[in-house]
């Protein structure tokens, strides 16, 4: 067997590693230390971030064995703005154009684009204008999907980021329609991101006032009149009731009319409208709405009469949406899918519906009480039913241990994410990607596929090989070998080990290269489960 | 060189984990030589029907279409028109693309096609309809994202239905089912994995909660390297070999054979918006493969063929009129093709009109007279005798359209 791994010896100094490890990290690392002496984690302890976080890596692990899991926690359930991040994440963030552009000027440049292409004299000219279009928004999209996964890597909030993910699956739109792919960069930081952690109805406001939703569920073709009753379903089905809350036909029907004039508007010149209208006209950042297609009428909704009101009368709507017992109940269940088990505990879900309502939708106080459960404590037990990773958190999560990010801030990040989002594409995952407005099942279960699974060990072995390209240059011309990544690296002895069984750790040893040694640890059993 | 299903299995026992898991584990299982198998093609794009089964009786179509149109087939058939639909009756004719590869297949009554076929949704949106059609709910019925129409009918087969789903990943039609495997046969070559490692993987889940489907999915994709082995052997013995949807097709007639009975496949590149072409052309060219694929499967089924049935589907047809870009756009009626071994094919079947201006739908598609569930739903009580309290479990709300062809 070829030196492929720290030397055994490296077991013997384990102390002096972890203490070091620790030390260095605390320099840079920019949280407020508790005084308290550092522990290395235990089984558990990595459990429990390979649960709330994308995974455990070098900078997570260091932290929580200085503040234990509540204070991380709580450091967790604040993130700091973007100023907090890393400085090579800030960097590589500010290098994706069209990030830090807001989003009234990017579809404006579409829009006149959109008429130049139109007025072309002749055919040919507009299929080669349509296609260098296309690329254009292809573009949009990749470095949308960029500026995604580079957070989830490296972000120090990453719960924040883990919570971002759900909501960009709770709210899921698809990209590939209409103007879509321009919109996602503002839709993930500004509609989701922002408020991941926040209330809950500021979260659903954002995304009612936002073009990408309002574009992907046909609000934007529905008017007084002539009502398009898709995004007014979705609201209640999937967004804030849940499907058996009890609301008929007839309530989506109302609820249609209250969403009326909300809209798109790409081009970001004003609709020209009545005197006595134009006042509660509203046009921001691709958002419009306009009383002209307003319904205006008086409506009946879940039995409660609504007044009309134009704009306020559709915030009024969908803050008694979001404070709904039935949407207090449909959020905590899902939440608890997510973090807790296929099939979560009904008494969890009914505290923490209890506590949504208690606290106004506070996103951060629900999570709160789910991590702090016994339920939770329960799921991560020896014992416990195995849950699969997902394939994003199976991506994510493997590039963090593979290439121990957090572990020295002088390290390259990734550069080419194009590998990463293919990855996620062939396991049935894309980013932006899911068809249908349900987003990806949250039951683990359905990731448990014969071919979906031998899938996912190519996937690990490209991770773990020394030619994954996630290096090169964004035209995809090859940087310097990089060679193979070193899973766990420093922290493997004396932190990782303990997470194998004995059953993996000797199928470890038939290891003949480092290749298949990070392929084998990337498909183990223990790796692939939550 | 191919398996047969008893080396096969010879060759499975002999790998010590299937030992371990024991016989009655779905890797085992092969269906019997005369049990119904099923395979339905997904076109994915939106083939333009017009010009796959050609309205020949239609003046307006030769109007709508002054580049793209397929010729009349000449009034003597002795004197064939260059280039020209080939007649399946007096109303209809083949695109020239299919005649060599389809024409066999319609004479021997193995082929059928039924025109104005498709789904109600007029989104004329590709992932909107696709979506409509593979979930298999009625339109004004109650909806469930997670629940595929393929996925209601292996569960109403039960232990009966041997799935697979040749893609790359697992398309709507799919959702909810479990333990179906799915495996692409379009770019496999050499096996991921040499047998070491596979065995070191297997033996990494031996008691994980996962042990048997990575033990089917190593499996099975070491079945499709092999048969890319053979293809291999066979190139260098000279033989002509097989390219693209051919190819992918004699694979998935020899898993089809020996291994499942329920099967799915996509083929994309239909969405002809641009230099569709007519008799020749970008259109013509993924006929022919597409129809040398279909012949291939039948072939490569051997006697299982008798007991296949095979359904080609789309999302929707084009515009009858070509747009200013010599190709077609979005449309709404399409044509599906019905394909066996034991057909009573040689027939245009399915609710037909004339193609006018009358009976176009809102001046510019075909209406859809034959609605994809209904006629899925009859073929799926004539090969399966499914109840319709059973078919309304896969089609909800459907009514079965027996065109007594299968």
């Amino acid at each position: 067997m070829h030196t492929h791994r720290t030397p055994r010896s490296a077991t013997g100094s384990r102390p002096f590693v972890w203490t070091a490890l620790v030390t260095l990290l605390s320099m840079f690392v920019g949280v407020v230390v508790q005084a308290r002496e550092a522990a290395p984690p235990s089984v558990q302890d990595l459990r429990w971030l390979n649960r709330v976080a994308w995974g455990a890596d070098a900078q997570s692990i260091a932290q929580l064995s200085r503040l234990g899991r509540r204070a991380w926690l709580e450091q967790q359930l604040r993130p700091g703005g973007d100023s907090s991040l890393p400085a090579a994440l800030q960097q590589a963030l500010a290098t994706t154009p069209g990030i830090a552009r807001p989003l009234g000027e990017v579809l404006a440049d579409v829009q006149a684009e959109n008429q130049r292409i139109n007025q072309l004299p002749n055919e040919i000219d507009k299929q080669a204008a349509r296609q260098a279009r296309n690329q254009a928004a292809q573009q949009a999209r990749y470095e949308a999907g960029r500026a995604q996964l580079l957070r989830a890597v490296y972000s120090p909030w990453q719960l924040q980021e883990r919570m971002t993910w759900f909501w960009l699956n709770h709210f899921s739109v698809h990209a590939d329609k209409a103007n879509l792919r321009w919109m996602m960069a503002d839709w993930q930081d500004h509609a989701l991101r922002h408020h991941a952690l926040g209330k809950f109805e500021d979260l659903v406001w954002a995304t009612v006032t936002h073009p990408a939703m309002l574009e992907y569920l046909d609000n934007t073709r529905s008017a007084a009149g002539k009502i398009n009753e898709n995004y007014a379903r979705e609201l209640l089905e999937l967004h804030t009731l849940g499907v058996d809350a009890g609301y008929s036909q007839a309530d989506v029907q109302e609820l249609a009319r209250v969403l009326t004039g909300m809209g798109v508007n790409l081009s970001g010149k004003a609709a020209r409208l009545k005197p006595e209208l134009q006042n509660a006209y509203v046009l921001n950042q691709g958002f419009e709405f306009n009383p002209a297609r307003h319904d205006s009428g008086s409506k009946k909704l879940l039995g409660m009469h609504v007044q009309p009101g134009g704009l306020e009368e559709v915030r009024g709507v969908i803050e008694r949406l979001a404070r709904h017992p039935a949407t207090a109940l449909s959020i905590s269940r899902k939440l608890a899918t997510y973090f807790v088990a296929d099939e979560p505990p009904a008494a969890l879900v009914e505290r923490m519906a209890k506590r949504f309502t208690q606290v106004d939708g506070d996103i951060a106080a629900v999570l709160r009480m789910l991590f702090d459960s016994r339920e939770f404590a329960a799921s991560l037990a020896d014992g416990a039913p195995v849950r699969l990773k997902d394939p994003t958190q199976f991506v994510i999560s493997s590039l963090r241990l593979a290439y121990n990010t957090g572990e020295g801030n002088g390290a390259a990040l990734f550069n080419n994410l194009r590998p990463v989002q293919g990855w996620l594409s062939q396991l049935n995952q894309p980013q932006y990607g899911r068809i249908t407005p349900d987003g990806y099942p949250l039951a683990t279960a359905t990731w448990a596929n014969p071919g979906q699974l031998a899938r996912r060990f190519e996937i690990a072995r490209a991770i773990g090989g020394s030619n994954s390209g996630l290096f090169n240059n964004d035209d995809n011309t090859s940087m310097a070998p990089t060679g193979f990544p070193r899973p766990g690296g420093h922290l493997y002895y004396s932190v990782w080990q303990q997470l194998f069984s004995p059953d993996t750790r000797s199928a470890l040893e038939k290891a003949n290269s480092q290749a298949e040694w990070n392929l084998l640890l990337l498909a183990s059993p223990e790796w692939m489960s939550q | 060189m191919t398996l047969t299903r008893r080396e096969l299995i010879k060759h499975l026992s002999s790998l010590p984990m299937l030992g371990l898991a024991g016989g009655a584990t779905r890797v085992l299982s092969a269906p019997d030589a005369g049990e119904t198998r099923f395979l339905l093609v997904f076109l994915r794009g939106a083939v333009d029907a017009a010009n796959v089964l050609v309205p020949t009786h239609s003046s307006l179509y030769y109007e709508m279409r002054p580049t793209i149109a397929i010729a009349k087939p000449g009034s003597d058939p002795a004197a064939s028109v260059p280039n020209a639909a080939i007649a399946l009756d007096d109303r209809w004719g083949l695109h020239p693309a299919l005649a060599d590869s389809m024409l066999p297949l319609w004479r021997s009554r193995q082929l059928a096609f039924v025109p104005f076929a498709g789904s109600p949704d007029l989104s004329r949106s590709h992932f909107e309809t696709q979506d409509t059609i593979e979930a298999g709910r009625s339109l004004d019925g109650p909806r469930d994202y997670g629940s595929g129409f393929m996925a209601r009918l292996a569960e109403e087969l039960g232990g009966g239905a041997l799935s697979v789903s040749f893609t790359d990943g697992m398309p709507a039609c799919w959702q909810g089912a479990t333990g179906v495997p799915n495996v692409s046969l379009k770019a496999y070559g050499k096996a991921p994995f040499d047998d070491r490692q596979a065995e070191l993987l297997r033996q990494l889940h031996a008691k994980s909660a996962w042990a048997e489907p990575v033990n089917e999915g190593l499996q099975l994709r070491r079945e499709v390297a092999q048969q890319y082995e053979a293809e291999m052997q066979e190139v260098s013995r000279n033989a002509i070999s097989a390219k693209g949807f051919e190819l992918e097709a004699r694979r998935m007639a020899r898993l089809m054979r020996e291994r499942f009975n329920l099967g799915f496949i996509d083929v994309g590149g239909w969405d002809t918006h641009v230099n569709e072409g007519g008799a020749t052309g970008t259109l013509a060219s993924q006929l022919g493969k597409l129809g040398r694929g279909l012949a291939a499967f039948s072939q490569e089924m051997g006697t299982a063929w008798g007991n296949t049935t095979v359904v080609v589907i789309s999302e929707f047809g084009r515009t009858l009129r070509e747009n200013g870009t010599k190709g077609t756009d979005h449309g709404h009626g399409s044509v599906y093709w019905l394909l066996g071994g034991s057909l009573r094919g040689g027939v245009i079947a399915g609710q037909q009109v004339d193609v006018t201006a009358a009976t176009l739908n809102q001046n510019r598609d075909y209406p859809v007279l034959n609605d994809v569930r209904s006629l899925l739903g009859g073929v799926f009580q004539r090969l399966y005798g499914l109840s319709n309290e059973r078919l309304a479990r896969v089609f909800p709300r459907a009514t079965a359209l027996d065109l007594q062809l299968v």
